[in-house]
């Protein structure tokens, strides 16, 4: 069992992953923004979080860079989470230290369970 | 006051459309007037030779260019339309990539938690109808994706990434994938490989695509008991793909259209209502661009050959 970040503003998404984590076993803390995700990141120090990047409040890559710049979260696992597939958001993302990047509709939501199991173990 | 500096400064001006220079309507206005004005002088230099009231010839060639002034305008106008409707296009194909994209996902991902049984176990029938709406979704996703690669093309924003991979494994993802409508269309795939065959080098998720909507379109029209035979060998320096069905063909007709953007033929809408005459269209751009050749042999009620070929790695 793991702690999951869900940093998610659209509320069926959010609805619909916390229920399949929960499902696996996983504790899944919810963040509806980017200012809550950080909050709750520092706070929870979950095993892993999921990042949306269009974010209400703060933007996902200053969410990410702010993670990566805190002692306390810069080694927790992030995968993004979303609907940008521009090369260079991708490029972007991964210079800054994600650890995947799924963009939604190219996957099923069991590869996106694949790649949590993959990054927890 | 400033809105007219505004609308005088052609770089602002220009900006608005996305467009280069040389294309942009104030610019061509702009070029246009120019010339306008040195052909009058040219045309009044000339004219005071040869008649001897030069202030007749002045008055007509002020006229001529009034004339040209408002029909260059009007020409321009419509330029001007034109650009805006490009920017809008763009604008639009934004909007349904992201704004229609997400609910899709959304909702492909809420079809598939309910199928999955983890919200609660399902009677038989309750599961047959959340795999109707799940196949319907997949299929709009499909549709929208289209859309999104062929506005993608005619920008020339197609986002690819060349690698070396094996065409011989993408093929065999793809019929894995495809596994559930072969058997449920009845269709009896087979696949042949020629043994140490080279890599090919471009993108691996755009030819997935191609391989997918030729295989889509060989069993989609297949009769019942079709048979689709795959090839896959080396020619030259390059890989050739082949894919033989034994469907309805094509008629001779329309045989020169087929790789047109949303060119449907026409017994191929009797034969089936979906398809949009985007995906050969597809097929071809994204050959072309990774330097290959794309090309048929249809027999109408034999069947249809297609070929791709690929440069080796």
């Amino acid at each position: 069992m793991a702690t999951i970040l869900l940093v998610e503003d659209e509320r069926n998404l959010q609805r619909t992953l916390s229920d399949l984590l929960e499902d696996e076993g996983h504790e899944v803390v919810s963040a509806m923004n980017g200012k809550e995700g950080l909050v709750e990141a520092k706070e929870e120090q979950p095993d892993l979080i999921l990042l949306d990047l269009i974010l209400p409040k703060l933007h996902g890559f200053k969410v990410l860079k702010k993670l990566k710049n805190t002692e306390k979260t810069k080694d927790i696992p992030v995968i993004i989470l979303t609907n940008l597939e521009g090369t260079d958001d991708v490029q972007k993302a991964l210079e800054m230290g994600v650890t995947t990047y799924l963009v939604k509709s190219d996957y099923e939501l069991s590869e996106v369970l694949n790649k949590v199991e993959e990054t927890l173990n | 006051m400033s809105k007219i500096i505004d609308k005088l400064n052609i770089f602002k001006q220009c900006g608005k459309y996305d467009l280069p220079l040389w294309q942009c309507p104030q610019f061509l206005f702009l070029v246009m007037g120019v010339l306008i004005i040195a052909s009058a002088i040219l045309s009044y230099l000339i004219g005071t030779q040869y008649i001897e009231a030069p202030l007749t010839v002045a008055l007509i060639v002020l006229a001529l260019t009034v004339v040209l002034f408002i029909i260059s305008y009007i020409i321009i106008k419509s330029f001007e339309k034109l650009a805006e409707a490009v920017r809008m296009k763009s604008r639009f194909i934004d909007i349904t990539s992201h704004q229609l994209r997400s609910p899709l996902s959304n909702l492909q991902w809420i079809t598939e938690m309910l199928e999955s049984e983890r919200m609660g176990d399902l009677e038989e029938d309750q599961m047959d109808y959340f795999r109707m709406a799940k196949e319907n979704v997949t299929r709009m996703e499909k549709l929208v994706s289209d859309l999104v690669t062929v506005s993608r093309i005619q920008d020339e924003d197609l986002n690819f990434k060349p690698e070396a991979f094996s065409l011989e494994e993408v093929t065999r993802k793809v019929l894995a994938d495809f596994k559930f409508f072969t058997s449920a269309e009845d269709v009896e795939i087979e696949i042949d490989v020629e043994s140490d065959l080279p890599e090919v080098k471009t993108d691996p998720n755009q030819i997935k695509m191609v391989i997918e909507n030729l295989l889509d379109n060989a069993i989609r029209y297949t009769d019942g008991g079709g048979r689709v035979r795959i090839n896959i060998s080396k020619k030259n320096d390059k890989v050739q793909f082949e894919i033989e069905d034994n469907g309805i063909g094509i008629p001779e007709d329309d045989q020169e259209y087929i790789f047109r953007k949303f060119f449907r033929s026409k017994n191929a809408s009797k034969h089936q209502v979906r398809g949009t005459g985007l995906s050969l269209y597809i097929a071809k751009m994204i050959i072309e661009q990774s330097g290959g050749e794309i090309w048929f042999e249809s027999e109408p009620g034999e069947g249809s050959t297609f070929w791709f070929t690929l440069p080796i790695n």
